[in-house]
């Protein structure tokens, strides 16, 4: 295989496990916040035994996030050298503020928020949560405003030629504030909110089924799904506006979203569909005509700028990123819907005792996850050959020190300590869960009298 | 020189600062790690992970922004230093994610072989990293194959040759003897005094090392001593050094262990220093062509953008000293394990 298609899987391997845990952690952090501020308020020791449990998955949640994440912040270097010479002006201030920023900040009251219980004065300690909650949001601003810009960028300019030729920033807020940062940014949060409020409505939903831990389960139950009735909402606004900013900023892009080929026509939504790349057209598709031109012009027959506009080697894999960007807003769609019912449920007072409900419930939680991971697959793929939109193709952006053997063998490492790194997660989400919110991690029985 | 490029002196002074503030602090939590193994008792082992318990991720962090500021004041030494030691520098991501696997892992089932297991990859893995850390910076003192291209070309192998080698020996020897005092510290009763009785081994340790490294640098890399001879005054850092390495045995013979924790950070501090003197106004030295070294000028981002992060670094480095000093207020102490315990 040649080396740049084995640096791009190795980089969205690592990436994409990566972004596994981080959503759950904004999340939860953001729950966290709301459960502790409830116990500040009333007192009631139950909402402090509901914090302490949530806390424990969040930390497990976020010690993964940081493991892989230190990955991620080397790997520009050592993958992609010469996109880092290009853009490292503008990009690299970016990571370096969500170092300097974010990335302190909630590793330092991390500390707090899970040892200190004893240490600190409650309204301390909920401090320390408030400040782990917006770190961990913090660390979203500052890598989305750098990928975003890679996207759309702006408030730079190009110097130099050739071989030395890379981006200068010309205006620091231009280039935070590029065409697509806050809607990525607002879509990016809440598809993070939505991960971990279903993962609290799952884990709830089995106590509720199991009838173990009922009282903090129901609670905890309908504090995920508040966060999860605006999340879902939010999501949907935001990603429209996203394809509207997409439509305007990378066309083709857009254009291969919806596989349209013919610039003279009004662009078609499909529900679903197959497009076949070779014969430029869309099998098995149910569409609605002009629907994509209406949500992006606000006019049904509006011509869009289609797919054949584009010369054959600045277009992305058409069906691939069709795929991706469905799913996504089909589950998006589908979140929708299961929030909405659970609110109905609540209202009819059937939520508890709804066994069907809440078996599906337990199983949704995989659905953010699915989507978030989607959405990225569709954005990042639907953006190639460009790895700088316009700018710099992938292919330009290699690090020609490296070999494909070398790449290959870290492949295979990473691929071993991610299973590893897994099964970890699994096992311990497991424990967690089953041991309750009474229960503690630990094996303390025989702890103290010292085994080797 | 022209005045605006001061800009250029202070980026490396400042990822100087943050990667020493890296050694200072993860070097104790590694340097636990490495000693790990003499603790045979499971209770011991437990006190002296939770030592580091609530600090080593936050301490880690420091090496991930000194990468970010790396990456932002000096794109292409980012850039040509991490593709050009590819390999070496994928076993050392591969050894952190291993190590913090092995702290998580370590404590979750009570079965003998298990914990065994665990404790000795967290403490091989600690060991591996102050190792291939070590040698890197002795790479660095001896040159690098910097192209025209500005791309490094060298095998894995010939990173491995024996002057690195050393200098890797004395950083795990280095973080072997802060991350004792470190557990004198934050230990008592029977588990200090084992501690605190194998100390001394660890400061002869480097002290031997440090020597041995000290001599074949000054034989091998003379270039790493001029700036001492054209500036005399930068002898005074070499000195600081000496009388702290000095100072531990004192301190920790008068019972002063924080002292001794002082002086043993002081003493990685310097040696950063040290190396960061030798070096400058290089990162990397080509040993092609001395117009190919990747220096902080030819390296370096825009004056714009290195003026644009020095505001952001004023803004924050404020916010993250005071909350390091008081998570380290709140967790001083010494160590009682309790149900979050690891
Ligand atoms: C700040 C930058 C940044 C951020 C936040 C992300 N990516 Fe990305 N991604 C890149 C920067 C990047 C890149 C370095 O620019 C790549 C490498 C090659 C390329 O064209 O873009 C890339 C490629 C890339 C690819 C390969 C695309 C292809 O080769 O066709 C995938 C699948 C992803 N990414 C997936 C993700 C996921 C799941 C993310 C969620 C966290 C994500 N990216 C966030
Ligand atoms: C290529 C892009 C990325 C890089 C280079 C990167 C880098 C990192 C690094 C180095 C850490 C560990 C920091 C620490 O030690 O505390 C981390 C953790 C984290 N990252 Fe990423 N990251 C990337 C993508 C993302 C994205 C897209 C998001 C969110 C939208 C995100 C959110 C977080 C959060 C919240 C954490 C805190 C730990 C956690 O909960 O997982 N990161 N990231
Ligand atoms: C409800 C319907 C949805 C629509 C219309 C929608 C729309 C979009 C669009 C147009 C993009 C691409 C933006 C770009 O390329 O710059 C995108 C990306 C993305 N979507 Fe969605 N989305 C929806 C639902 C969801 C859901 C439910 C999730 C996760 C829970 C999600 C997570 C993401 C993520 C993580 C990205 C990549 C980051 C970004 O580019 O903003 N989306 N979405």
């Amino acid at each position: 295989m040649d080396t740049e298609l084995l640096a791009r899987i190795q980089f969205a391997f690592t990436i994409a496990f990566h972004y596994i845990y981080p959503p759950l952690s904004i999340g939860l952090g953001v729950i966290l916040v709301i459960m502790e501020f409830n116990y500040i308020r009333t007192k009631n020791k139950m909402y402090e035994r509901m914090t302490k449990f949530w806390v424990k998955i969040f930390a497990l949640t976020f010690s993964i996030g940081v493991a892989t994440g230190i990955v991620m912040e080397f790997e520009f270097g050592t993958n992609w050298a010469a996109y880092s010479r290009y853009v490292g002006d503008v990009f690299g201030s970016a990571l370096a503020a969500e170092g300097i920023f974010a990335f302190f900040l909630e590793s330092g009251f991390l500390a707090i928020l899970l040892f200190g219980w004893n240490k600190v004065k409650p309204a301390m300690h909920f401090f320390s949560t408030i400040m782990v909650s917006l770190g961990s949001m913090l660390s979203a601003v500052w890598i989305v405003v750098a990928n975003s810009w890679q996207q759309t960028p702006a408030g730079y300019h190009i110097v130099g030629e050739g071989l030395r030729a890379r981006a200068e920033i010309t205006d620091f807020w231009a280039m935070v504030f590029n065409p697509s940062s806050i809607d990525r940014l607002s879509h990016t949060l809440s598809g993070a909110w939505l991960a971990g409020s279903f993962l609290v409505m799952s884990v709830s939903a089995y106590y509720l089924l199991k009838k173990r831990h009922e009282e903090i389960a129901a609670s905890s139950f309908k504090t995920g799904l508040g966060v999860a009735l605006f999340a879902s909402l939010f999501q949907l606004f935001t990603g429209h506006s996203s394809a509207a900013g997409v439509a305007v900023n990378q066309p083709a892009k857009l254009a291969a979203y919806e596989a349209h080929y013919d610039s003279s026509a009004a662009g078609d939504l499909y529900l679903f569909g197959w497009v076949d790349e070779q014969n430029r057209n869309v099998n098995f598709g149910i569409k609605v005509p002009g629907l994509l031109s209406y949500l992006v012009y606000g006019d049904f027959n509006t011509p869009l700028r289609g797919l054949n506009s584009f010369a054959k080697d600045e277009i992305p894999p058409v069906n691939f990123v069709f795929q991706t960007y469905h799913l996504m807003v089909a589950i998006g769609f589908g979140l929708i819907g299961l929030t909405l019912l659970g609110v109905f449920l609540l209202w009819r007072k059937k939520l508890f005792t709804a066994a069907w409900y809440l078996k599906l419930m337990v199983v949704a939680v995989l659905l953010p996850q699915m989507a978030n991971q989607l959405g990225w697959f569709s954005a990042e793929v639907g953006r190639q050959p460009w790895i700088v939109y316009g700018l710099l193709r992938t292919s330009d952006g290699l690090s020609k020190s490296v070999e494909a053997g070398q790449i290959l063998f870290s492949l295979v490492l990473f691929s071993i300590i991610y299973l590893l790194l897994f099964i970890l997660f699994l096992f311990l989400l497991d424990q967690k869960i089953k041991h309750g919110p009474d229960g503690s991690d630990h094996i303390v029985s025989s702890d103290l009298t010292a085994r080797a | 020189m022209d005045a605006g490029l001061t800009l250029n002196i202070i980026w490396f002074v400042l990822i100087g600062v943050l990667l020493a503030g890296y050694a200072v602090l993860d070097g104790f939590d590694l340097g636990v790690g490495a000693v790990h193994l003499f603790n045979k008792s499971n209770e011991h082992r437990r006190i002296s992970l939770n030592a580091i318990g609530p600090v080593w991720d936050g301490n880690e962090v420091w090496l991930v922004t000194g990468g970010g500021a790396l990456f932002a004041a000096f794109p292409v030494v980012y850039a040509s230093v991490f593709s050009g030691f590819y390999t070496a520098f994928m076993l050392l991501l591969f050894v952190l994610i291993f190590r913090a696997v092995a702290i998580e892992f370590r404590s979750k089932r009570e079965s003998h072989r298990w914990r065994r297991t665990w404790d000795v990859l967290f403490s091989c893995s600690s060991i591996l990293i102050s190792l291939i850390m070590g040698i890197a910076i002795g790479n660095v003192i001896q040159g690098l194959p910097v192209g025209a291209d500005r791309e490094i070309r060298i095998s894995f192998l010939s990173l491995f040759n024996p002057y690195a080698l050393l200098v890797g020996i004395t950083t795990v020897a280095l973080f072997m003897m802060h991350g004792s005092i470190y557990l004198v510290l934050k230990t008592e009763g029977e588990l200090q005094q084992l501690v605190r009785s194998r100390v001394n081994n660890t400061v002869i340790f480097f002290v031997v090392s440090y020597v041995s490294t000290t001599m074949a640098t000054l034989v091998y890399f003379p270039h790493m001593a001029q700036p001492f001879k054209d500036y005399p005054a930068l002898f005074l850092v070499a000195l600081l050094n000496m009388l702290a390495v000095a100072n531990i045995p004192r301190e920790l013979h008068r019972g002063k262990e924080f002292m001794a924790f002082l002086s043993s950070s002081a003493s990685i501090a310097a040696l950063m220093a040290l190396f960061a003197i030798g070096i400058f106004p290089n990162f990397v030295i080509s040993n092609i062509d001395p117009a190919y070294s990747l220096n902080i000028y030819n390296s370096a981002s825009s004056q714009k953008t290195l003026g644009i992060m020095l505001r952001m670094a004023v803004i924050g480095i404020p916010f993250v000293l005071a909350y390091t000093i008081s998570i380290y207020w709140v967790f001083r102490g010494k160590v009682k394990l309790d149900s979050m315990s690891y």
